[in-house]
């Protein structure tokens, strides 16, 4: 998978900051606080770059690169952030055996950018995600909140396309 | 308080929530008001039914009528027709819910219903997971309250060494045994976790359970802390499971409240918390030493055992570490006694299992099974069998850790000793059908893919050799293996498995192990005649016109993006190999049924 240093410049305000480093200090007595401070980083900014990540390193007097090493880890940390429309193709076994890999084709070739990254414009991102447990509705894949499920490859396409003329539109 | 007449259950499980559930429970509610019924007809949204293809699902009871596939539209008909006239809207019933004569049967005597016997997922689809006061009036924390005022730890400890549970996570130790090792240890400060990342793709038993029926794992991790000297419990959550984690946090302040949580539990003494860490997207942080050094805050590396968790665990404590499903059995096991479960089951293991049946069956859903099952029952009674008059090829147990079992190997009663015979594993309960239209090379590609990625990094058989394992299944796929390859990927697994730190290592092989034994010829056709007889891999695929049927329109050559098809007006037209990239655009254009693929 994908997940190389991203190519959008950091938009990050001095209060997303202060409100990182507030949450930080009220944990550094807690025992095992790294993963809640990195979710919380993910959820106020949608990813954890460079920049956050040094703000935490300073913060908790952990090394960068010990941190670097957590975030790259886990799959729910992203370096990339995420695109105004995330689009998530379960790749499951119950959706793959159903044809999930050629719906997961299609909406990348329509999208123009493959699994794990973002469009240059920032309006699409596309992931392969493991099993989100909708096996009764396989294949199934996401678009932000909603779910989309017992699809094929033509219905996705007329489904994906409709996103996209929206976000030409605004 | 008021008496309700009919109670309306809106399964609120992921499978129906993502069907669009919560928005039938806003109708009823409308529809109600509208006929100033809201007094008498209560609507509650359950956990998990388990026949998840047919959601969303309603029931309605006292008639017990199982209404599935419902949609908004359908609702005011309901509550016109059922629940203001008495009148069952037949049309919307569960197909398997009618007899021969029309008539409405109890859910247990359906077919998909009759073989299952529920204890760990007793209370899913029956109350409303988010009102500790249903979970109380289903016999909830009566279990503990019996530990703690007429039981001593060593007496739970034994109960459940009695009951013979095994760890329903996948290695299937025995539960007891685990708690007795952590009792035994001398330690003021010990920890209880409860592993909820699930991470096999196709198993969803656990979320089911912490989203239908959350009490019942607090009340176990309660038990599991009284038993063993804990005063501290952990769940580690998926924090891909938002309704899961959203019930269990609303169970916990519950119990808080209650005093079922917190200090001097029910006046005996006992003080226990529970807290929830969120697990971030790992499938090794399944192997309990990663698990814990992720709470920890670290990468979920594993470590070399011993010292085992039970000795040196969480925080180097001494730590009981058990699976959701696991927990699940605990408090039902205290409450009816040791004998009770140990009835149930095969010699060697005891109790039920939950199964999360996918893939190319009717009957897509949850089921729980006694031990000894036969496969045969799960997917041809209980599943339904295959759809679309495919013919099955293969059942996949265990995801990425466990086997293919063929068809010939059907009559396999599911129980932990007979699933390893057959060179697959129990795991966490997945059970994936594929039909003749699935490569199993391909299959067990797909399986390494996962487990590359998701290897850790830490020893070099899992990272490098799972690599190689996966560049020469590769190299079979795409038409370039030999003979020896099939040899060499047989040798490599050995040595993965034989040689890696943990169980994602030393299981990942099992994928492509299972498919070698029970369908090597498969791979024989990739190497020997290039041919993919699923006629899934993509580089093995061709496609033709059949002289016969084509009328040469040119609908075929207009629409292929790479101008592999030649062929005048009117003439056959024809297919260049060397151009065509498979991407099959013809064969759906085509409206003569001209073009085949091979």
């Amino acid at each position: 998978m994908p997940n190389l240093k991203t190519k959008v410049s950091f938009k990050g305000t001095k209060e997303q900051e202060k409100e990182l480093v507030d949450f930080i200090r009220a944990h550094s007595q807690d025992k095992g606080s790294m993963m809640p401070i990195l979710q919380k980083a993910q959820e106020m900014y949608g990813y954890i770059p460079e920049e956050v990540q040094i703000i935490i390193a300073e913060e908790t007097g952990v090394p960068l690169s010990e941190i670097y090493g957590i975030v790259s880890f886990y799959s729910q940390f992203t370096l990339n952030p995420k695109g105004k429309y995330q689009i998530s193709v379960c790749l499951g076994t119950a959706c793959y055996v159903k044809g999930a890999g050629d719906i997961l084709d299609k909406v990348c070739e329509i999208i123009g950018c493959e699994s794990g990254s973002i469009t240059d414009d920032g309006m699409f991102s596309v992931d392969a995600t493991r099993c989100i447990g909708a096996c009764g509705l396989a294949p199934v894949f996401t678009v932000n909140e909603s779910v989309y499920g017992r699809v094929d490859v033509a219905e996705t396409e007329q489904i994906i396309k409709k996103y996209v003329a929206e976000a030409k539109g605004s | 308080m008021n008496l309700v007449r009919t109670h309306v259950l809106v399964c609120g499980g992921t499978g129906c929530t993502s069907a669009n559930s919560p928005a039938l429970i806003d109708e009823f509610h409308k529809e109600l008001d509208k006929r100033d019924l809201s007094k008498e007809v209560q609507v509650i949204q359950t956990g998990c039914f388990g026949l998840c293809a047919l959601g969303p699902i309603v029931i309605v009871y006292p008639e017990g009528s199982f209404y599935s596939m419902v949609k908004v539209e359908d609702v005011s008909e309901i509550v016109e027709e059922h629940i203001l006239k008495g009148r069952i809207v037949t049309r919307l019933l569960y197909e398997g819910s009618l007899d021969e004569m029309e008539l409405v049967k109890s859910l247990d005597e359906t077919d998909f219903y009759k073989k299952q016997h529920r204890i760990a997922l007793r209370n899913c689809g029956v109350i409303n997971p988010e009102d500790i006061d249903e979970y109380i009036a289903n016999d909830g924390y009566q279990a503990l309250a019996k530990a703690l005022t007429s039981m001593t730890p060593q007496e739970v400890i034994d109960t459940v060494l009695a009951s013979g549970l095994r760890g329903r996570g996948g290695a299937g130790f025995p539960t007891g045994r685990k708690w007795q090792f952590a009792a035994n240890e001398d330690n003021p400060q010990k920890y209880v976790c409860c592993n909820a990342d699930e991470g096999d793709p196709g198993a969803f038993m656990d979320r089911s359970l912490l989203e239908g029926d959350p009490h019942s794992i607090i009340e176990a991790m309660a038990l599991a802390g009284y038993a063993i000297g804990a005063n501290q419990g952990y769940v580690y959550v998926r924090a891909e499971y938002p309704i899961a984690v959203n019930r269990l946090k609303i169970a916990i302040e519950q119990a808080k409240e209650y005093g079922f949580l917190g200090k001097d539990i029910f006046g005996s003494g006992f003080d226990f918390d529970l807290d929830i860490r969120l697990g971030a997207g790992a499938f090794v942080c399944g192997e309990e030493t990663a698990l814990m050094a992720s709470i920890e805050g670290h990468r979920g590396e594993p470590r070399p055992r011993p010292p085992f968790p039970a000795v040196k665990g969480l925080f180097g404590k001494p730590t009981v570490l058990n699976n959701v499903e696991t927990y699940a059995n605990i408090p039902w096991i205290i409450y009816h006694g040791p004998e009770a479960f140990a009835e149930i089951g095969t010699e060697k293991s005891k109790g039920t299992k939950v199964f999360a049946l996918g893939g190319k069956i009717t009957n897509t859903g949850l089921v729980e099974i006694p031990m000894g099952t036969t496969l045969r029952e799960v997917i041809e009674e209980i599943g339904g069998g295959v759809p679309n008059g495919k013919k099955f090829k293969a059942a996949q147990t265990g995801g990425p850790s466990g086997g293919c079992i063929p068809e010939s190997l059907l009559d396999t009663p599911m129980d932990f000793e007979s699933l390893a015979e057959v060179g697959s594993i129990m795991g966490s309960g997945g059970l994936i059908v594929m039909d003749e239209d699935n490569c199993m090379v391909d299959i067990a590609k797909f399986f390494l893919q996962f487990t590359v990625d998701e290897s850790c990094g830490k020893c070099v058989p899992c990272r490098v050799g799972m690599y190689r394992l996966h560049e020469l299944l590769e190299k079979i796929t795409s038409g370039n293996g030999t003979l020896e390859d099939i040899d060499l990927i047989e040798e490599l697994c050995y040595h993965i498995k034989e040689n890696s730190l943990c169980g994602l290592g030393q299981t990942a092989p099992n994928p492509v192990l299972s498919t070698l034994e029970h369908f090597r010829d498969e791979y024989v056709a990739h190497v020997t005649e290039k041919r993919c007889p699923a006629g899934v891999c993509k580089e093995l695929l061709r496609y033709f016109i059949i002289a016969d049927k084509c009328t040469g329109c040119t609908a075929c050559s207009r629409v292929c993006p790479t101008n592999a098809i030649s062929g005048e007006v009117k003439k056959v037209h024809e297919i260049d190999q060397d151009k065509c990239i498979k991407c099959g655009a013809c064969m759906e254009r085509c409206r003569f049924g001209a073009i085949v693929k091979i």
